[in-house]
Formats: structure tokens, sequence, C-alpha cells
């Protein structure tokens, strides 16, 4: 059953449309992950999943509610974490916990258990007494996580969580997420770190506002057409000029001190093994996600292209 | 929802009061300025300065001179021979007023028909029409005693006659001694009271907005008008705090009376406090940023201060502006202030000002809390 549906949804800004057409569903329990570079409308399809922002057409449900006319319903049901979290920065990290918990109206022994476990549950334990303005970045995301758990929602719409965290914090970042994920809870959580997406069970890529394709990151990194070679060689840039004009070669691009090349389906390699050089390897590789990623954004453009 | 409200009060507070210095800067200023602006706010003319051209230099031209400097109004700094030096006196501001004594004037004073010429700087309109008004007081006494002198020395007796037949007997109610601060100090208490709420509540929910808070709130169940109220509830706590604190700093430094009921006071403050709370959150909702909130806090209290009658007399204003001062709340407060200091008018007299200010205030905040949708355009 879907826990969040879209059908449709965009949104307008004056000329500009932030988000276009976008239909999708969410499972319940699913990590679900909204990837695109940035402006690509994610925020803006998170704020109207939450009931922040009205669409200008389409609709969306969250948890069976109509997020546009039963904003409150909604908001009782989800837990939202902003790009840049608002917490107090003079008041500390308990005293955030307890305005939050008095907002959602959590009372007595429940806020004292759910306080005590969240805390334990972060390793925030130590810092309870700190004031938020002087916690680390990775401390700060766990007490915004942590504000927006305590009314036990059941959806969780994180925009952007990592932003700006060391890569240390994020793995524990995402320990504290597969945890929830383990006790019922719905994660949609937007991104533009392509390692971030690997770790959703579901990936939805968002380009200029409309949904360019959707799967498991098994899924997405199987369905491209084209076949992808890693080829190695001494002077990349060269080697990268003489393959990029080639009838067949989609694109050639950097990676690392290697290029990753795609072909066109059925277009034979040896030719332009030999070309490249003697020097040169070629193998096959599955592509990554971010291969998949920049190779679906590269044909959408095409096609926009060609449209206009 | 009574404890969504309370929560947000005490985060308020909380805030507001935690740092020993944001707590001095809420509390101190208002008490600083008062006491600063009060003792500038003084259009009394006291040891006017003046320059003294005399060109009689005889006894009767040294009397007059003695009786201006015995007045107490005058200081006479300097004693020009010359026309162009009488010109420099004026031009450099060294003195405020010129008096000019034409030769011949003990002749002229004995035949009845001596003038003394008064040239007054009138840069300072206030200032110039005190000054000329003394110098006529001291001028007028001084002639009257000529006449008396001339009579006395014709009948060869003295007989004391009224020169002048009808007098006018004013008393003075309200403010006897005519002090001007004792009419100013209570419209610098509305001023300040009005500056600090309006400021601080736009400021507090722009704040919010600002460091993102605001977003995050309207995700959680509080509803729009809890918000509200927990945002505002503790500036109107501030705003009567200072209110009590301001007072009693106008009483024990200026010595300004207080003839009325403070409870009506406090009625009134509160209702004030309606209408500025009020406009500090409208003012919060058409500004994105700390800065704008500052810039329209400024660019509306200008005009409330300049159109409240704060200095200058509504009455003497052109009809339109007047009927735009009905638009002012600052007005009906600043007519309930100075009744209540300065004449202990009561309820009967100023409910009308009251009522004013009731309905100004639902009006505003009815129309600021339809304003502040729990949307994010």
């Amino acid at each position: 059953m879907a826990i969040i549906r879209t059908e449709n949804l965009t949104r307008r800004f004056g000329e500009r449309t932030a988000v276009d057409g976008l239909t999708l569903e969410v499972e319940k329990g699913e990590v679900f992950g909204l990837l695109g570079p940035d402006g690509a409308g994610k925020t803006t399809t998170l704020r109207m999943l939450c009931g922040l922002l009205d669409a200008s057409a389409g609709a969306a449900w969250v948890a069976d509610y109509n997020a546009a006319e039963n904003a409150d319903a909604v908001k009782d049901r989800i837990g939202y974490m902003a790009q840049r979290f608002g917490l107090y920065g003079d008041l500390t990290v308990e005293e955030n916990m307890h305005f939050y918990s008095d907002l959602f109206g959590i009372t007595g022994a429940e806020r004292v258990r759910l306080m005590a476990q969240y805390l334990e549950m972060t390793r925030m334990e130590p810092f309870r007494n700190r004031p938020a303005a002087k916690l680390s970045g990775g401390m700060k995301q766990k007490l915004a996580l942590m504000c927006t758990l305590l009314h036990k929602p059941q959806v969780l719409f994180l925009d952007e969580p990592t932003n700006g965290v060391d890569p240390v914090s994020r793995r524990d970042f995402w320990t504290i997420l597969y945890q929830l994920v383990e006790g019922g809870m719905t994660v949609f959580v937007t991104t533009a770190y392509l390692d971030e997406a690997e770790r959703c069970d579901r990936v939805a890529l968002m380009n200029q506002g409309r949904l360019i394709r959707s799967g498991t990151p098994d899924q997405l990194k199987s369905s491209l057409d084209e076949v992808c070679y890693e080829v190695k060689c001494a002077d990349p840039r060269a080697v990268r000029e003489r393959l990029q004009t080639q009838a067949g070669v989609l694109s050639v691009e950097p990676a690392g001190a290697a290029l990753h090349m795609f072909l066109a389906p059925d277009v034979p390699v040896e030719p332009l093994r030999s070309l490249a050089g003697a020097g040169c390897s070629f193998e096959r590789i599955t592509p990554s996600l971010e291969d998949v990623f920049i190779a679906l954004i590269r044909k959408e453009e095409q096609s926009a292209g060609k449209r206009g | 929802m009574r404890s969504r409200i309370r929560e947000i009060v005490v985060k308020e507070l909380r805030q507001a009061l935690r740092e020993p210095r944001m707590r001095a800067l809420l509390f101190f200023p208002p008490v600083l300025q008062l006491v600063i602006f009060g003792f500038a706010v003084n259009l009394d003319v006291n040891n006017a300065r003046i320059a003294w051209f005399d060109g009689d230099r005889t006894p009767a031209s040294r009397e007059l001179r003695e009786r201006f400097e015995g007045s107490g109004y005058f200081t006479v700094l300097a004693m020009p021979r010359r026309d162009r030096e009488v010109r420099d006196l004026l031009d450099h501001g060294d003195v405020q007023a010129v008096v000019q004594i034409l030769p011949g004037f003990a002749r002229d004073v004995d035949r009845g028909r001596a003038s003394v010429q008064v040239l007054v700087d009138g840069t300072n309109s206030n200032t110039a029409s005190l000054i000329a008004s003394y110098a006529n007081q001291i001028v007028t006494s001084f002639s009257q005693r000529a006449t008396q002198a001339r009579l006395d020395r014709k009948l060869g007796t003295s007989v004391p006659t009224n020169i002048l037949p009808v007098n006018t007997a004013s008393r003075v109610w309200f403010n006897p001694e005519l002090r001007s601060r004792t009419y100013f100090v209570p419209g610098v208490i509305v001023n300040i009271v009005m500056l600090v709420t309006v400021m601080l509540t736009a400021m507090a929910i722009v704040r919010e907005k600002e460091i993102g808070t605001m977003e995050q709130l309207m995700v959680t169940p509080i509803r729009p008008v809890e918000l509200i109220i927990g945002k505002t509830v503790p500036f109107a706590g501030i705003g009567v705090v200072n209110m009590i604190m301001i007072t009693l700093a106008a009483l024990l430094v200026f010595q300004i009376p207080f003839r009325g009921s403070a409870l009506l006071l406090l009625a009134s403050t509160l209702l004030f406090l309606l209408t500025t709370l009020g406009l500090g959150l409208f003012i919060s909702t058409v500004s994105h940023t700390q800065q704008q909130a500052m810039m329209s806090t400024f660019f509306l209290f200008l005009p409330a201060l300049m159109l409240s009658g704060f200095a200058f007399p509504i009455q003497n204003m052109p009809a339109p502006v007047q009927w735009l001062t009905y638009l002012i709340p600052a007005r009906y407060f600043m007519e309930i202030v100075r009744g209540i200091f300065l004449k202990g008018t009561g309820f009967a007299v100023l409910w009308p000002a009251m009522l004013a200010l009731a309905v100004l205030g639902t009006v505003i905040l009815s129309l600021s809390v339809m304003r502040f949708h729990k949307r994010l355009d």
C-alpha cells in the first residue's frame, strides 16, 4: 500500500515551473530517495507533500490524507526536517526537545521515555545541556532529527539532511535512519549525493522539475541501454577528444584517472580501441548510479533540446 | 492548546531573558531614553543670550538694562557699538536677540513717545516668540513706571494710578508653572513604549523566519492563532513592565504630576499594546529579514510620532491631516496619558479614546492574523 502518492503534482512560481507533472508512489516502510541536481525541484516537492506549499495543479496524498486539503492531519503524521533545520541556538539540546514535545503535546512519562531513548540512540546524552549553537554540524542534524521524531511520525521527510556534514557523522545518521525504518517508519529523503542515493531502497531521478526515472538503484543501473566502458590510458584528455567525435559514442566522461565511455547499443568497440592507441585498456563495466544519472540527464536535455 | 501557547511564551521569555546582556537591553535603554529625552524636550527659555546696543547711555537706558538682566530671562553677553557688530552677533548665533536703544531715549521717555527695538533671531520660531513676549513684558512694566513718574512730577505728589484700566487675571490649571517638560515627558513615555513593543514583536517573528524555525513550526500541530498569541503575550508583558519603569522614572526624575488613576493607565496601556503588537505582527508578515522589519518599523514610527500630537498640536493641523491622525493609535494614547498624568481625567472623559484604541487594535490584529498564513508563500 502506498503511503505517499502524487498525481501530476505541479508547482509554478510565476513563469517558472519548479515541479512539472510529478507522479510517484512510495510504499510503507521504504527508504525513498529523490535525487537530482540543485534546482531540480526536490525541495518544492517536499514542501508540497508536507502541506507547506499549495500545488498549482495535481495532488498529493500522505498517509491517506490529501496534503493540500487536510494539511493539519498530514502534519500530525509526518516529521519534516528542512534543509536548514531551525534550532533555537540559544536554547540547550534539552530545551529544544522540550519545546517541540510541548508543541506536539507529548507529555509526562511518554516524553521522558522518548527523550531518553532518542538521546541514547543518537549518543547525544553527554551534550544535553549544551546550547544548540555550540554543537557540531553532525550533532545539530541529530538534534534536529530527534525534534522531528518526538511525535512518532509515520513518515519522515528529510531535505538534504547530510548536506555539509562530515562522512563519519553521515554514516552515523544513516545508521539511525535504518533503525527507524526497522521500527516501521517510511523515510523520504532528497539528496544530491549519489553515494547517499545508493543507500535508498528506491530512487527517483529528477531534473528541471520532471521525473526522469525511478526504481531500485540496481534497476536504474541495469536500465541503461547504453554500454559502458572504462578506458584507462596515459593521456586521458587527448583520448577523450578523439573518442568523443566518433559515431555511436554518446559521451566520454572523466571518472577519476580513467574515462567512462557510453556507446549506443550495438556499436562495435574494436575500431575505437585501435583509434585510442595501443597503450589504452578498455573494460566493460556495470555503470554506477552516477553514470546512470549523468547519462539520463544528458538524454533528457538532448530530447528537450530537440523539442525546443 | 493552552499548553502549546504556554510553551511558546516560556520559550520566548527564556530566549529574551537568558543572557544578562539581553535582559539589560530590554529594560535599561527605555529608562535611559526617558531620562535623556526628558531633559532634552524642553522649550522653556531661561537665560536667553542677548546683546545690548545702547545709543543713548543715560540713567534711563541703564535702568531698562538692569530690568532685563534682573528678570532672570536674559543675560546680556555683549555691548556692541556699531551696526556691523550687531549683524555679526546675530549671524553667528552668539546671541538670540539684540535690544537697540536709540539716541535720545531718555528725552523721548519724558515726552511719552520713546521706542525700543528688539531684533530677534527667528530661526527657531518658538524660542523667538517667547523671547519677544518676555521682552515685551519688561518694556511694558518699565513704561508703566515711567508714566507714573511723569504723572507724579506733573501733579507734584504721588497718586497711584492704574494706567491700564483692564487687567487680565489668568490662572493656569494643570501646569501652573507652564513647564513644557511637564507637557512633553508623558508623550515621551508613549513613544518609547510604542517603539519598543512594535520593534520587539516584529523582530521576534522575523527572526524565526530567518533562522528557519518558522518552516519547522509550520509542520507542527500548532495553529496560527496559538503561535501569534504565544509570540505576542511575552512582549505585552515586557511592554507593561517597561511602561511601569519609565512612568516611575518620569515621576521620580522629573517630578511630573500624576493626578489620575494608575489602574486606568494600566488598562489603557493594555489597549494601546493591542495596537502596537498588532502593528509589529503586521510588519513581520510583510518582512523577510530583520533588516526589512527594522526599516518598516521606522517608516511607520515616524509618521506615528509626527501625527500623534506629541510635539505639534493636532488642532493646528489642516483638516485632512487631522482626519489622518484618527488612524494613529498613539494619538489616542497620548491624549489618555496626558489626561491621566496632568489633569487626573477619569474614565468618563477618556472612554472614547479607549474605545478607539480597542477598535484599532482589533482591526490591526485581525488583519495581521489573516495575513499570517501557515504557508510559505
